[in-house]
C-alpha cells in the first residue's frame, strides 16, 4: 500500500443540493459525491477511481439531521452512524436502525461515515476492489466466480456475472422498517422505495444503486408504521469490529399477543442487494413466534440458493439467524 | 597514520570524528531524505493530475487555509487531495500522529475532531476548515504535563512498540471527555477502532479505566 499523495482532482464544497447537483451533473463521469469520504478515499488512494471532480457534500447543512415528520421520521443522509445510533428518537421507535449503525465499521469511521455513504457504498469483492477487469469494472470476466476464486464472502443468491453482495449493516434494517429514499437529480426530487433503490447485476452490473449520475441520495424517510415494533439485529463477521457482515438480518415484528401479526426480514450479504425474505414472512405471519414457527421459516430461507465453491457455510448460517430473527 | 580514536570499534567514517561525527552523519542524511521525500510529495499533485488543464477549476478549493490545531490557529497551504494526516506530520510537523494503514484500518492517526475521534487518514484537510482538531499533541496540560491516560498507560505497561500508541491515547481521552466513568465494556467499545500489533489491548483497556478512577 502506497502512503503518497492521492492523484490530485478539483474540490468543491457546495453548500446546497442544487449546486451540488449542477456540479456534478456537468462533471458526468467525472464528477464524484463524496460524503463522509470513508470509501471515496480509499477508492482514490488505491488509483482504482480517478475522478477529476470530487464534490464534497459534508458542508451542506440540510442534509444533516434527524427529524419526525407527520408519518415517521426523515433522516438527512449526510447524518453521521454515531449520531443515528445514539438519536433517541431513532433508538427509542426505530432502535432496528440504531442497533444495525452501532455495527458498522469503528468508531471513527461511524464518526466519521453518513449513513447515505454506507447504504450507497460499492461493492466489496476484492477482485473488483483492486482494479481488475472484471464485470462489474465494465470488463467481461468474474474472477471470484471461478473454480479458484476466493468467494467466501460472496453471494448464495441472484447471480448474474457479477456475484459479489451488498456489504451494508444499515441497509437491510432501512428495508425492514420499508424506508423510502429521496433522491435529488437534475431534474427534480423523485422518492423510491429502499427495496428499488438497490440493483443487482441482471439489472445494472456497474451500479449498486439507483442513482444516475449527477443524482444525490438527501434523504432516507422511514414511515410511522413500524415504529416501536419488535426489531432484531445480528450481524456475523469475522472480525467485531470493522468487518463487513458474512450474513446479517434485520427484522422487524407486529406481535399481537404471541402471534405474529406483520414480519418484514431482510438478509444482508447473501445477494448484491438486500435480499428481502418474502417467502418466510408468508410462512411465519399469523402464527406464534416460537421454535416451531423459526423452524419452518428458517427452513424456506435458503431454498434457491446457489452457493459458490467456498461459501456454502453461508446457507446454515443464514438459516440459523432466521431462526434467532423470529424467536426475537 | 595514526588513529584518533581510542575505541577499536569498526568505524566506517574512517578517522575523523571530530570533523564529522557518526550522529552528524545520520543527522545529515535524515534531514536530506526528508527534503527529498517532502518534495515528491508535493510535486505528485500536479504530476499525478488527468487534469490536462494544470490550474484548478473555478470554484474550487482555495489552497491557503486556517484550521484550528490543539487550539492554535493554523495557516497552512493545503492541496485539495491532502489528508489531515499528511497535513499534520508533514506541514504542521506534528508528527505524533502516526499513519499505519493509510485506509481508516488501523486507528493509528486517530485524532479528535469537534470532540469526536476520527481517521485523519481519511479525512481531507479541507473538511475540516472550521473544525477544531485536537492530536496527541493537544491532549496535555499547559505546560507539558501528560494526560490521566498517558500516565496510566505507563503504569499499566500498555506501550509495547508504541506505535498505536498516540491513536490509543486520543480515543481515551475522547472517551472520558464525553463518559468520565466508562465501565470496562465501554472502554472495549471505544478502543475498538485502534489495532494494536504487539497485542497489548488489555493494557490499554486497563489503563483507561484506571485513568478513568483517577481522573
Amino acid at each position: 500500500m502506497t502512503k503518497d499523495m492521492m492523484p490530485s482532482f478539483n474540490l468543491f464544497q457546495p453548500a446546497d443540493v442544487e449546486s451540488a447537483v449542477s456540479l456534478l451533473s456537468d462533471a458526468g463521469e467525472n464528477g464524484w459525491a463524496m460524503a463522509g469520504g470513508q470509501d471515496s478515499l480509499d477508492w482514490f488512494k488505491d488509483r482504482i477511481k480517478r475522478p477529476t471532480t470530487v464534490v464534497d457534500l459534508s458542508g451542506i447543512t440540510s442534509l444533516v439531521g434527524i427529524s419526525e415528520t407527520t408519518d415517521g421520521v426523515e433522516i438527512g443522509a449526510l447524518t453521521t452512524l454515531t449520531d443515528v445510533e445514539n438519536n433517541p428518537i431513532i433508538k427509542e421507535k426505530y432502535g432496528l436502525l440504531s442497533m444495525a449503525a452501532s455495527r458498522v465499521a469503528s468508531p471513527q469511521i461511524r464518526n466519521k461515515g453518513t449513513l447515505g455513504g454506507n447504504i450507497s457504498q460499492d461493492a466489496r469483492c476484492w477482485y473488483y476492489r483492486s482494479g481488475l477487469d472484471c464485470y462489474r469494472a465494465g470488463g467481461n470476466t468474474c474472477y471470484a466466480d471461478t473454480p479458484e476464486g476466493m468467494n467466501r464472502e460472496h453471494c448464495l443468491f441472484g447471480a448474474s456475472r457479477c456475484v459479489a453482495v451488498t456489504p451494508s449493516d444499515t441497509a437491510v434494517a432501512i428495508v425492514s422498517l420499508e424506508a423510502s429514499m429521496v433522491i435529488q437529480g437534475p431534474n427534480g426530487e423523485r422518492v423510491v422505495a429502499a427495496e428499488d433503490y438497490f440493483i443487482g447485476p441482471a439489472i445494472d452490473i456497474t451500479h449498486m444503486t439507483a442513482l444516475k449520475p449527477g443524482e444525490v441520495l438527501t434523504a432516507i424517510r422511514i414511515p410511522a408504521k413500524w415504529a416501536g415494533a419488535k426489531f432484531y439485529f445480528e450481524k456475523v463477521a469475522d472480525r467485531n469490529t470493522w468487518d463487513f457482515p458474512l450474513v446479517n438480518i434485520a427484522s422487524a415484528i407486529q406481535m399481537s399477543g404471541d402471534t405474529i401479526e406483520d414480519i418484514r426480514l431482510t438478509c444482508g450479504a447473501v445477494e448484491c442487494v438486500p435480499k428481502r425474505l418474502n417467502v418466510v414472512e408468508d410462512i411465519v405471519r399469523g402464527s406464534a413466534a416460537n421454535e416451531e414457527t423459526a423452524e419452518l421459516g428458517a427452513g424456506a430461507a435458503s431454498r434457491g440458493a446457489s452457493p459458490l465453491n467456498y461459501n456454502h457455510f453461508k446457507i446454515p448460517l443464514m438459516e440459523n439467524l432466521v431462526k434467532r430473527a423470529i424467536r426475537g | 597514520m595514526q588513529k584518533k580514536f581510542s575505541s577499536d570499534r569498526y568505524d566506517p567514517l574512517g578517522s575523523d570524528r571530530d570533523a564529522l561525527s557518526r550522529r552528524h552523519f545520520i543527522k545529515g542524511v535524515i534531514a536530506a531524505g526528508t527534503v527529498a521525500g517532502a518534495a515528491g510529495l508535493m510535486t505528485s499533485c500536479s504530476d499525478g493530475s488527468d487534469n490536462s488543464e494544470g490550474a484548478p477549476a473555478a470554484g474550487s478549493v482555495e489552497r491557503l487555509v486556517s484550521i484550528n490545531v490543539n487550539g492554535n490557529v493554523r495557516r497552512v497551504d493545503v492541496m485539495p487531495n491532502e489528508t489531515l494526516a499528511q497535513t499534520l506530520r508533514n506541514k504542521l510537523s506534528l508528527t505524533g500522529t502516526k499513519l499505519g494503514c493509510d485506509r481508516g484500518s488501523c486507528g493509528a492517526c486517530t485524532v479528535m475532531i469537534d470532540g469526536v475521534t476520527q481517521n485523519s487518514c481519511s479525512v481531507l484537510t479541507h473538511t475540516v476548515r472550521d473544525a477544531s482538531v485536537v492530536t496527541v499533541e493537544g491532549v496535555g496540560g499547559a505546560n507539558g504535563e501528560i494526560h490521566p491516560v498517558q500516565q496510566a498507560m505507563i503504569e499499566e505497561l500498555a506501550p509495547q512498540c508504541g506505535y498505536c500508541t498516540p491513536g490509543q491515547v486520543v480515543s481515551g481521552v475522547a472517551l472520558l471527555q464525553r463518559n468520565p466513568n466508562p465501565t470496562r465494556e465501554e472502554v472495549r467499545q471505544a478502543l475498538a477502532g485502534n489495532l494494536c500489533r504487539c497485542g497489548a489491548y488489555n493494557n490499554y483497556v486497563n489503563a483507561i479505566v484506571k485513568a478513568a478512577g483517577s481522573a
